[in-house]
């Protein structure tokens, strides 16, 4: 399908196999949102893991830290075709959160301020591969970027990784989230490329 | 910079969508980067690019390209920020900066194709009367229920009555449609832009759910 484009040479860089196709390195940190960026505080953050049985798990922002926050460092991938490497995170793992939640289903829903939501299948976010990020290169994440806490999910496409996490509600059936309906891959792996469907 | 694209196949899109435009080198290096479309036509597809100073594609698309070039696209995509005729009969507040203005294009060229009467009002900020990407067209489509405010920030054309300088909240206030009108609202700019308009909209009074946004750049 591809053919050389007349003219095009493009700016040389060393090849980078931690590059998925279709991808630009960049260096600074796009921003991309559906909306206005909310207004949330850590005095009355309150996140909520609901479980099958309609359990609701509750955490402060105290409670959160308390569980024990760790430095990531990780590449990040966006579906509109940047990508960021190397990238200092901190945050608390999901294993945390979901140490004493019964979870037999096999999907989450993550639920945002604001009202995003993206789905997300429970085992990507277990075993080392998510956390609840508070913190990006050594600073507190700004509201643009998802702060005071964002999910994080640096293996799939970053709109799976919600800005401004409030929640995430196990459920039976992989339902789409916010891009999920509006043409977004339900599951988002840069390698395959898996932008839309 | 404008770039019309002859694409015979092409069904047509909706008002706001975008495509990816995908470049290839000799050895096979790809770039791809994603641009809002202008229009809504069958068969065309008109791109407004804005060309970054250390861009890879921009400035390829606005120095390189001549007539009878093929480029590889592929879209339409994006289905959230977009306006659909007879969608709903509330008003429409599109919020502009810079090159954000070519999604927000399209859907006043819509509007108008659709013969729809819903009120549409677009404020557009841009630095100076040279930097206007389709003023001829914008000035074509105003009417009774189509109206254009510039914002210049840094030079008006001539005989300009207005002030010049960076779009504040006041002057938000005063050119968009009143919150109490319920109006849905279309903000395309830089982050930065955007951002910034969008909290001054919530202060102002309008829901968040009725503020859809898409930006480009880093913060």
């Amino acid at each position: 399908m591809s053919f050389a484009t007349r003219g095009f040479a493009g700016h040389r860089r060393e090849p980078d196999d931690r590059l998925p196709p279709g991808q630009t390195l960049v260096q600074r940190w796009p921003v991309l949102s559906a909306g206005p960026t909310p207004n949330v505080h850590t005095d009355t953050w309150d996140f909520v893991i609901r479980d099958e049985s309609g359990t609701e798990h509750h955490w402060s922002w105290e409670q959160l830290l308390a569980l024990g926050v760790e430095d990531v460092t990780v590449d990040i991938h966006c579906v509109t075709h940047w990508s960021k490497l190397d990238m200092s995170w901190r945050g608390v793992s999901l294993d945390k959160l979901f140490e004493n939640v019964e979870a037999e289903y096999d999907y989450v829903m993550a639920r945002s301020y604001g009202g995003y939501t993206t789905n997300v299948p429970l085992e990507d976010l277990l075993d080392g591969k998510a956390w609840i990020a508070i913190e990006a290169e050594g600073e507190p994440l700004d509201p643009e970027h998802g702060g005071p806490a964002r999910l994080l999910v640096p293996h799939l496409y970053f709109w799976k990784s919600a800005k401004w996490i409030r929640g995430l509600t196990v459920m039976p059936t992989n339902d789409p989230g916010f891009w999920e309906q509006y043409g977004y891959h339900i599951y988002g792996d840069p390698w395959k490329e898996e932008r839309y469907w | 910079m404008r770039l019309v694209l002859d694409v015979p196949t092409w069904p047509g899109n909706e008002a706001g969508t975008h495509v990816d435009v995908r470049l290839t080198a000799p050895d096979g290096y790809q770039a791809t980067r994603s641009y809002s479309v202008a229009t809504s036509d069958r068969g065309r597809v008109v791109l407004g690019i804005e060309e970054l100073p250390d861009g890879e594609v921009s400035p390829f698309l606005v120095r390189e390209v001549r007539a009878g070039d093929k480029l590889e696209i592929h879209g339409p995509l994006g289905s959230y920020f977009l306006w659909r005729p007879g969608q709903s009969n509330r008003p429409v507040q599109l919020i502009a900066g810079g090159s954000g203005v070519v999604p927000l294009h399209a859907m006043a060229a819509a509007h108008a194709a659709a013969s729809d009467s819903t009120l549409f009002r677009l404020v557009y900020s841009v630095r100076t009367p040279a930097h206007v990407y389709f003023r001829d067209e914008l000035a074509a489509l105003a009417g009774p229920s189509f109206t254009v405010d510039y914002v210049y920030t840094r030079q008006a054309p001539p005989g300009w009555g207005g002030t010049v300088g960076r779009l504040t909240r006041d002057s938000l206030a005063s050119t968009t449609i009143a919150p109490h009108e319920r109006p849905r609202i279309f903000v395309c700019g830089s982050t930065r832009f955007a951002e910034t308009v969008a909290a001054w909209l919530l202060d102002l009074g309008h829901s968040a759910r009725d503020i859809l946004t898409e930006r480009y750049g880093g913060k």
